[in-house]
């Protein structure tokens, strides 16, 4: 009795880690944390695109509208591939779009605007990537959707693509 | 040149202060680096990583060390953007009381096993 009492709780032991496993089996690798509690607009400075002045973010965000943030690079291939979709935002009155220039050249960030069009109606520079962790960036390209009490309600990591186009048009219906 | 000697080993000791406390300084950073986990790389800190996001970190710290935050404030400062995962030694509280007391409990439970053994043998 005491034997198969053992063995039924090795079996349960042993089933219980392959469960807990094979449900591991599935969950991404990457880490990204869910946005609990909605958060603040980090307070900054910044420069902006073709200018040696430093703007303070309340400036910045001073309009009483949806904002988004992208977070994007020239070097970055991923930004390529999502530029259409921004640009077809952009056109949408209910959202402003400013960009999050990331490690890049003058150079190279122009040709790419000029080249693929340009969705933002305000680009800051972050020459050394700083900026971006205000936000709680990883890296780029990286998309924030930011409310019109200035909170941030919705974070996109990697490239966005239709289904998520589709999520923010929702949003700021 | 008495004067001058004085001066001489005034700005010597100043230079060496200087010094070490650069060297204090570097000590604490990479204690902190050592205790965040880089979060695109697979069971990497950031002082291990040479990713993008690492030396972002890496130069946030250093700023951080030389405007004179401590290290816990820097552990908050990072928290606040990026959750509990990001360092390696996690806080106690609500979230992370099992994971600290669970190897606790283990050990009571295994000593109170081994002790019963070890009893009903004698």
């Amino acid at each position: 009795m005491k034997d198969k009492f053992r063995l039924f709780v090795i079996i349960i032991f042993l089933s219980f880690c392959f469960g807990i496993f094979y449900k591991g089996l599935d969950n991404s690798n990457v880490y990204a944390p869910k946005i609990k509690d909605k958060k603040n607009i980090p307070i900054f400075e910044a420069k902006k695109f073709n200018s040696s002045v430093y703007h303070k973010s309340e400036k910045i965000f001073k309009e009483d509208t949806f904002y988004i943030v992208n977070i994007w690079a020239s070097w970055c291939v991923p930004c390529r591939k999502e530029h259409p979709l921004l640009m077809e935002l952009s056109k949408n009155q209910s959202v402003k779009l400013i960009g999050l220039n990331y490690k890049d050249s003058m150079k190279n960030a122009k040709n790419f605007l000029t080249e693929l069009g340009n969705p933002y109606s305000q680009i800051l520079i972050d020459s050394d990537g700083t900026l971006g962790v205000e936000f709680g960036a990883y890296g780029v390209p990286e998309t924030f959707l930011i409310d019109k009490n200035k909170k941030i309600i919705n974070k996109f990591i990697g490239p966005i693509n239709q289904e998520v186009l589709e999520e923010i048009k929702l949003i700021i219906k | 040149m008495k004067t001058f000697k004085i001066f001489l080993i005034f700005f010597l000791l100043l230079g060496f202060s200087q010094l070490k406390s650069d060297e204090k300084d570097d000590v604490l950073k990479s204690k902190i680096l050592k205790n965040i986990r880089c979060l695109i790389c697979q069971g990497q800190s950031v002082y291990d990583s040479e990713s993008d996001f690492a030396s972002t970190i890496k130069l946030i710290v250093d700023k951080k060390i030389r405007t004179g935050s401590s290290e816990i404030q820097i552990y908050q400062y990072l928290r606040e953007q990026y959750g509990n995962w990001i360092i390696y030694d996690p806080k106690l509280n609500k979230s992370t009381y099992i994971l600290w007391l669970l190897p606790l409990l283990l050990f009571l439970f295994g000593g109170a096993i081994m002790y019963k053994k070890i009893s009903i043998k004698k």
